[in-house]
């Protein structure tokens, strides 16, 4: 199926094909959705978890033509800028107050933030 | 001429002379704020008291003869995603609903030091994720040239605010098109800066490596003005650079014989709207009326730009929305509520076996009810493609092919002294339209996100308006710290035509 939305024009491309989600072999499982799930931190349900492995799969299909280019000899740019790493004097300077660090959090003490037990079993075990 | 169809630079000079007070001038956009809002939704947050009360001290001060800033009086409009200690911060988000920022982001206390007075927050897509404005959680923004349609995004409510003359300046954020886009939808000028240009400190994270903050304006020459109070280090931000900031406002006027323009010609390709193609191809023949020259270059990576993009943008947010996590600051899932196994509590079969701990459910639960479905596609892509086995196929690969993409642009401008092509493939598209296609969403950025990837400057404007009467956007980019050039050319190009002047027909149309 291609990315352009059978109801739309199409949009620009540089040449014709190069937009078109290849059938590639890179599909997700509703299994491997709830794994990267729980990676980052996101409660999903059965629904979310099939709509999930669908749209992810079509992305990631798209996204693996960077496969068609040979970058063997190309490296990493993980960054615009060719700086250096910045150091500054060792200095102490002051930082936020206990009450400003504290004063968006949904749990607190005054003193500290208020988690669940960070321990044990989870309510959904 | 009344203070709502005044450019900034003529404000900020009325302003000085004392043809108006700071707390007219204020008055005057909040009223018009309040009586458009409901039709346009631009702002999220209106601040009338604050405004009033800074706009009277410096009143105070100029009556006084005390010194006051260099932009003292302007009103000023930001996007919710640049921190402010004295009115919420939400990103559009359920998530950051409330959230009270102890700090003011630099590019904020920067305008607050040279007097600007902000009315407000604007609307956005949520966490700066979107081309359409349509993935906030307070309800989409309307184009103030057709309120069916969506203003762009993801600055949308900057843009439109601009558009539907609420505010005479607003601040935007472009990670992969974000200013350029809706200022090109709504028919206005906007500048995305060289990436370490702007600090950083205080934008709310959505890929660090890509963001940076701008100005959107009804002209370039505004643009300038705005981006010398925004522009400039800040040791908050070891990523902003250390070059000094020119007076931007005084290289506006200056004419173009000699400045090469590259055209790229895959641009013109099918799939470009042919009311567009005209608009551009006209555009540039201004350009080469007022002095330039014209040339073809390629890009040749360029048809790589929207994965790369959508690789790197995503994993820098995976990481950077790690921080949301209930606990600091922001959402927190209720205890019980929606649990397995509480009363109503809805199951989550589908991620066997536990969460880890009670600390991990609260997390994830935390953030299930806080974000949107855009920002969790995102976070889900990102983590997947940082992910054991996958790191180095497509996170890796991405990377390299940003490098083949940036060596594109600085090959390029080798010949030429700018770039010049279409802001985006179509007029602003209907509401609607795209919300059910992620992808076809993201292809909207296919002329934009280049610029961000190679680190360099662009600027959007008005060059014309389709048979319907929507605004049709033109794109230059330049080399890296060329702003000056950028916004002569776009400066020269609006003292040869009026697009940027139009108003759009609704006006009368707009309610509270």
């Amino acid at each position: 199926m291609g990315c352009r939305g059978a109801a739309q024009p199409p949009l620009a491309t540089t040449e014709e094909p190069s937009l078109s989600v290849s059938t590639s072999p890179q599909t997700l499982t509703t299994k491997d959705v709830a794994k990267v799930g729980l990676l980052a931190r996101l409660a999903l349900s059965e629904a979310d978890l099939e709509r999930m492995a669908g749209e992810l799969s079509k992305i990631v299909g798209f996204v693996s033509m960077l496969g068609e280019l040979d970058t063997a000899d190309v490296a990493p740019l993980a960054h615009p800028l060719d700086t250096q790493n910045v150091f500054r004097d060792d200095v102490p300077v002051a930082s936020l107050s206990t009450a400003e660090a504290l004063q968006s959090a949904p749990r607190h003490d005054g003193e500290c933030f208020l988690v669940p037990a960070v321990l044990g079993e989870s309510s959904a075990a | 001429m009344q203070p709502l169809e005044m450019s900034a630079v003529d404000l900020v000079t009325a302003l000085r002379q004392g043809d108006i007070t700071a707390v007219e001038c204020a008055t005057t956009f909040l009223d018009r704020i309040e009586a458009t809002n409901g039709s346009i939704n631009a702002f999220l947050t209106v601040d009338r008291e604050g405004a009033l009360a800074r706009a009277a001290d410096i009143d105070a001060r100029r009556k006084a003869g005390k010194p006051v800033g260099q932009l003292a009086g302007l009103p000023v409009a930001l996007k919710d995603v640049l921190c402010t200690a004295d009115m919420p911060t939400t990103c559009a988000s359920k998530m950051l609903a409330g959230f009270r920022p102890p700090y003011d982001a630099d590019v904020v206390a920067r305008l607050r030091q040279a007097d600007a007075v902000f009315v407000g927050k604007t609307n956005m897509d949520e966490f700066a994720m979107g081309g359409s404005n349509e993935n906030s959680a307070f309800g989409p923004v309307r184009n103030p040239w057709d309120l069916s349609r969506a203003p762009g995004g993801s600055s949308g409510g900057s843009a439109a605010c601009v558009a539907a003359d609420m505010a005479p300046v607003a601040i935007g954020s472009d990670t992969g098109g974000s200013i350029r886009q809706p200022a090109g939808l709504c028919g206005i000028t906007g500048l995305k800066p060289t990436y370490g240009r702007v600090s950083r400190r205080g934008l709310i994270a959505f890929a660090s490596s890509l963001d940076q903050i701008g100005p959107m304006a009804r002209s370039a020459a505004d643009c300038a003005l705005i981006m010398e109070t925004i522009a400039g280090h800040d040791p908050g931000d070891s990523t902003s650079l250390t070059v000094d900031v020119p007076r931007y406002t005084d290289l506006l006027d200056k004419p173009l014989t000699g400045v090469r323009i590259g055209r790229v010609p895959e641009h013109f390709a099918a799939g470009l709207d042919p009311e567009v193609a005209k608009g551009v191809e006209e555009a540039f023949a201004v350009l080469m009326a007022a002095g330039a020259t014209v040339h073809d270059v390629h890009l040749p990576h360029a048809k790589y730009g929207i994965p790369t993009y959508y690789l790197i943008a995503p994993c820098e947010a995976s990481s950077n929305l790690a921080r949301y996590d209930g606990a600091h600051y922001g959402h927190r899932a209720e205890p019980g509520k929606g649990h397995r196994g509480e009363p109503g509590g809805q199951r989550t079969a589908g991620q066997t076996g536990s969460f880890e701990s009670p600390l991990v459910e609260m997390y994830c639960r935390s953030r299930a009810e806080g974000f949107g479905p855009e920002v969790k596609r995102r976070i889900m892509l990102g983590t997947y493609a940082l992910s054991a086995g996958y790191y180095e196929a497509y996170y890796a690969k991405a990377l390299r092919v940003r490098r083949l993409i940036r060596q594109d642009y600085l090959d390029a401008f080798q010949t030429v002294d700018l770039i010049g092509g279409p802001v985006s493939a179509t007029p602003a598209f209907k509401l609607g339209e795209k919300k059910d296609d992620p992808l076809a969403m993201y292809l909207v950025d296919l002329y934009t996100v280049g610029t961000n990837l190679a680190g360099v400057g662009g600027i959007s404007f008005p060059c014309g308006f389709t048979k319907s009467g929507l605004p049709i956007g033109f794109q230059l980019q330049a080399p890296p710290l060329a702003e000056p050039l950028l916004l002569q050319a776009a400066d020269r190009f609006q003292r040869l035509t009026d697009w940027h002047r139009r108003r759009p027909k609704t006006m009368g149309e707009l309610k509270a």
